[in-house]
């Protein structure tokens, strides 16, 4: 048997197999909700794996990544309401601003440890959250609806729904490939050093702080463009987006799939938003189902669902 | 565990498969918030429509109807999802409900580009009055300057000459400050403005009303935040210095927690349970006989949407695919609604009446009563907006 | 001047209820080194069942004794139960393990009180407003708040410091294995001290109830102002927690208060009272990132840990 074979891979197969044909399938049946909700899902999956890069792999359990979406999405909103609907103009932007904040929170946040982090990062999102209730002219807590999809001549039309949701597939596929790069590249093992020896790593003589740093602010931008994507996959955007629940969300999908590797939170996505979807329809008391799970997931099953593949195959 | 998942798709895959196939039922999509604290006002709002549906026998226009209840947790992203859902999953012929302004807002696109008949039963966002208004979106509630225009009013006949406002700061509570100032003859000498939706402690806003020395405090705060306000206005023990007006504050679900607390606090509706109308007695009578409690205005609004969509199916005789022609019998407003007399203006947004009412004890229970009609025939000040004529 | 002091006395009786809900917090945190985000599922479960208690006997003070008892129980429970099996876990375990519990605890709780909420009235003669200073009237009801959490504060301190089941817990808290090689119950000790820490938070939520009324997730808003406090506080100092609530509470209700006025007198009055209450929101979490960046362990890091 190949050293490729193993459930783990069988499995992740056989789910992007289904995910990529999803879009047939629903042009079959005519029913196109599927599609939608699964688009949501590719793109929170995306957040999901680039929380990962700083809290998996850098031991940065940062508690306000909800803040990046918020801003990816705002940038695309605020442009689209000003008359700027070139995607060429909104994603760059969009990113870039991403990138700053996260240069600006992470330089401060990064003198901190564990607890402490976690806390000053949910107090930053907590901010922006409500700058963002504060902004008047977009809407408030109201909210902002976007009425035309950032446009990008006549390459790729967004409000095709097929085409969008194939190009949120290639983002997420662009982001894991990058992120897993990343993780195995010699930038990849000083982080996973800094995580469980910050002062050896020092001793060797790497700037660590540098090196989260940057690290934190590239996992910022992906989440940005994340943002940016649900900013155009809904045609609105609020500070609900920034809610530090959604923040929580975002960890309990980490560890759900399993924060071991890269491509794990977005399994973790996946399981968690169809949960959601498949309890709620079953009871409208489903949290009273979905919190006890959680909290079995995290005394008895610690590897999340890609852990448990990952073990069939040592038996 | 991927197993129970893929066993999860597939069975997503399923139950989502439309069911265009049985054409002779309406369905009807219905959101609205039935999780986390404000489930109250949620399950009000549900109760008021099944038992529309059953005073009906469960048939609109001679067809049996079929009801799909969404959550949208009071977040705007869900509501949206939930709003798809119901239009390209379900493929429901109607969409009802919404508490929130921002999880309308946010799921008017969707309503609008398919044409999805809709009956909006309590947010009463400006845009949709004005500039974003349609001719598939009804509204069977206000638009949120009406209420607190109305209480200005009673203030203005009150003698009131100054007043300090306070409300949440978001759109709605900004909204309703407005809405007073616009219609109050006398001089708002404050303003203030508090933390939506989580301020726990108002002693700092009271403490700021009690030293500008006003006549009067108007507040706007729905759901808890109202009990939370007007207790804390109790034991501040300004009630018996400075009176307190309020708008959709003190109502049917905040009232059996309030109690005494409530009692001679004025307020504005455009529903009361004690309105004079046989619709509305027989309404107020079986629901507190089916549920054991009072219906609350969001719960009058939602029952009067399904008399609504009633008289819509019956105009076009069961066919569904004649949009057209529901909307514009929906335009005549041909029903008869719990609050009386009840037209819509060109912006489907309700021209109506507003009325004072008080909380009084009756006995060993807490109601609320019509004192007096404050202003007849009110249209919102925001239709000369919509560019429907 | 006047007036400046009626709100800085909103500001302490703010920090006090702060307080009572990040001692029992910052207690587990720095003894078990446990993060438990169900406190606040405590102390909603506290203002449940002084509002039950209290309609059934008919007394506000006999409510409250069975409700502290109440939560003390199911505190203990779940610890027994649950929280146990969480020690010595990563932060992160903690973090989502007792959110999960949080969900659970918000559901159950509609289950069995309905989603309405309930109220907690109080005895008629606290509806009043008293003249603490010539000129300032403050509300009966706090000036007891803010008398029972001193009593409290006191209370703990005594125990903490000053008794043998004090210096247990602060010996388990520095040398868990060494404390139970000496024959200490330690298990035991943990359950008690985090049934305590449930008391606390119960407590909390029963002395708020009148004022903050009784719904669900009444926790989860508090919760993280109870974080930033103990944050700023240093985790597992309860004399940080204290001058961290009295100052978080100075501070948010002093912005509140004066910010938007100040503005105005920068900014057009729209300007002034839409950013007002914007920029106040944000001036406790402000307060703690400033901390954090001078102090990245808070303002009083217990020794040794």
């Amino acid at each position: 048997m190949s050293a490729w074979f193993t459930p783990r891979n069988a499995v992740a197969a056989v789910v992007l197999a289904l995910i990529a044909l999803l879009p047939v399938y629903c042009a079959l049946t005519g029913n196109y909700f599927l599609m939608s909700l699964f688009t949501r899902i590719l793109i929170l999956a995306m957040a999901a794996v680039s929380l990962n890069l700083i809290m998996g792999y850098g031991g940065m359990v940062s508690f306000g990544h909800a803040a990046y979406l918020g801003i990816g999405g705002y940038v695309v909103g605020i442009l689209a309401k000003e008359g700027v609907g070139s995607g060429l103009i909104q994603w760059p932007l969009a990113l870039a601003a991403s990138a700053l904040f996260a240069l600006g929170i992470g330089a401060l946040s990064l003198r901190t440890r564990g607890v402490y982090f976690l806390m000053i990062t949910l107090a930053f999102t907590q901010m922006i959250y409500y700058v963002a209730i504060g902004l008047d002219r977009y809407g408030g807590d109201d909210g902002l609806t976007i009425y035309r999809r950032s446009s990008f001549g006549d390459t790729i039309d967004l409000s095709n729904r097929m085409q969008f949701y194939y190009l949120c597939l290639g983002l997420l596929l662009a982001v894991v490939y990058l992120v897993w790069r990343i993780v195995n590249s010699r930038f990849g093992m000083v982080i996973q050093g800094a995580r469980s020896n910050d002062r050896r790593m020092r001793a060797i003589g790497f700037p660590t702080f540098r090196y989260r740093l940057v690290c934190f602010v590239i996992s910022g931008a992906i989440c940005g463009l994340a943002g940016v994507l649900l900013a155009n996959h809904t045609a609105f955007i609020s500070p609900a987006i920034m809610h530090w629940t959604r923040s929580g969300d975002l960890i309990v999908m980490a560890v759900l799939g399993g924060m071991g590797s890269v491509i794990g939170p977005a399994i973790g996505a996946v399981a968690f938003l169809v949960l959601e979807e498949e309890l709620s329809r079953l009871t409208e008391y489903w949290p009273i189902i979905l919190g006890p799970m959680i909290l079995l997931v995290v005394l008895y099953a610690r590897g999340g669902i890609d852990g448990f593949l990952a073990g069939l195959r040592r038996g | 565990m991927k197993k129970v998942l893929l066993a999860g798709c597939a069975a997503l895959a399923l139950t989502t498969v439309p069911a265009a196939a049985q054409q002779k039922t309406v369905r009807i999509g219905f959101i609205s918030t039935f999780s986390g604290p404000v489930a109250a006002i949620g399950n009000d709002m549900r109760n008021s429509f099944e038992l529309g549906l059953d005073h009906l026998g469960r048939e609109l226009g001679g067809l049996p109807v079929e009801v799909i209840y969404e959550d949208d947790q009071i977040k705007p992203d869900v509501g949206v999802q939930k709003t798809l859902k119901l239009i390209e999953s379900d493929q429901v012929d109607f969409v009802v409900g919404y508490i929130w302004s921002n999880v309308l807002l946010a799921s008017l696109k969707p309503l609008v580009d398919s044409k999805t008949v809709t009956v909006v039963t309590n947010a009463g966002a400006s845009q949709l009055a004005g500039e974003l208004c349609s001719p598939y979106v009804f509204s069977t509630s206000w638009q949120n300057d009406q209420t607190p225009q109305a209480v200005g009013l009673y203030m203005n006949q009150k003698g009131v000459k100054t007043a300090f406002l306070i409300g949440p700061n978001y759109a709605a509570g900004k909204d309703m400050l407005a809405g007073v100032a616009a219609t109050f003859k006398g001089q708002v000498i404050g303003q203030e403005l508090t933390r939506w939706p989580d301020q726990l402690d108002f002693s700092a806003e009271l403490s700021k009303a009690r030293a500008a020395k006003p006549d009067a405090i108007f507040a706007f705060y729905p759901g808890g935040a109202g009990v939370q306000f007007v207790t804390q206005y109790a034991q501040s023990g300004l009630k018996g210095q400075i009176p307190l007006y309020t708008a959709f504050t003190i109502d049917e679900l905040s009232l059996p927690r309030l109690k005494d607390l409530a009692i001679g606090i004025p307020g504005a509706q455009e529903w009361v349970n004690d309105l004079p109308n046989a619709a509305n007695k027989k309404f107020v009578a079986d629901y507190k006989t089916k549920y054991k409690s009072s219906p609350s205005f969001y719960g009058a609004q939602t029952y009067d949407a399904v008399a609504l969509l009633d008289s819509a199916v019956k105009a076009v005789k069961g066919d569904l695919s004649k949009k057209d022609d529901m909307r514009k019998e929906m335009e005549k407003a041909n029903f008869k609604s719990v609050r009386g007399n009840f037209k819509f203006g060109n912006n489907h947004i309700p021209i109506q009446n507003f009325y004072l009412q008080d909380a009084v004890k009756q006995g060993d229970d807490y109601v609320l009563k019509t004192v007096a009609t404050i202003v007849e025939n009110d249209q919102d000040r925001f239709h000369d907006k919509c560019p429907m004529k | 001047m006047l007036y400046f002091i009626e709100q800085c006395l909103n500001g302490v009786q703010l920090g006090m209820l702060l307080f009572l809900l990040a001692a029992g917090l910052t207690l587990i945190f720095g003894i078990m080194d446990l993060v438990n985000l169900a406190h606040g599922s405590l102390y909603m479960l506290g203002a449940y069942f002084a509002a039950t208690f209290a309609a059934v006997t008919g007394s506000f003070i006999v409510g409250a004794l069975l409700a502290l008892l109440a939560t003390l129980v199911v505190g203990m429970a779940v610890e027994v139960i649950v929280i146990r099996r969480l020690y010595g876990r990563d932060h992160l375990d903690h973090v989502l393990g007792t959110f999960g519990l949080l969900l659970f605890f918000n559901e159950l709780v509609r289950l069995i009180w309905g989603p309405a909420g309930m109220t907690l009235p109080l005895p008629s003669e606290m509806l009043t407003a008293v003249q603490v200073l010539p000129g300032i009237y403050y509300p009966a009801y706090r000036i007891v708040i803010i008398a029972m959490t001193l009593v409290v504060a006191l209370l703990l301190y005594i125990l903490v410091m000053r008794t043998r089941i004090g210096m247990l817990i602060r010996a388990g808290a520095s040398n868990r294995e060494m404390v139970s090689a000496l024959g200490v119950n330690i298990k035991l000790l943990y359950t008690l001290v985090f049934g305590l820490g449930a008391a606390l938070a119960g407590f909390a939520g029963l002395m708020q109830a009148p004022i903050l009324t009784v719904q669900i997730g009444m926790g989860e808003n508090i919760l993280i102002l109870a974080f930033v406090v103990i944050i700023i506080g240093g985790i597992g100092s309860i004399r940080g927690a204290f001058v961290a609530s009295v100052f978080v509470g100075l501070v948010d209700t002093i912005g509140r208060a004066f910010l938007p006025d100040l503005l105005r007198l920068f900014l057009s009055t729209n300007a002034a009272s839409t950013l007002g209450p914007s920029l106040s929101s944000m001036m406790i979490y402000m307060l703690m990132a400033a901390v954090l960046v001078f102090r990245p362990e808070g303002l009083f890091p217990a020794s040794g840990r």
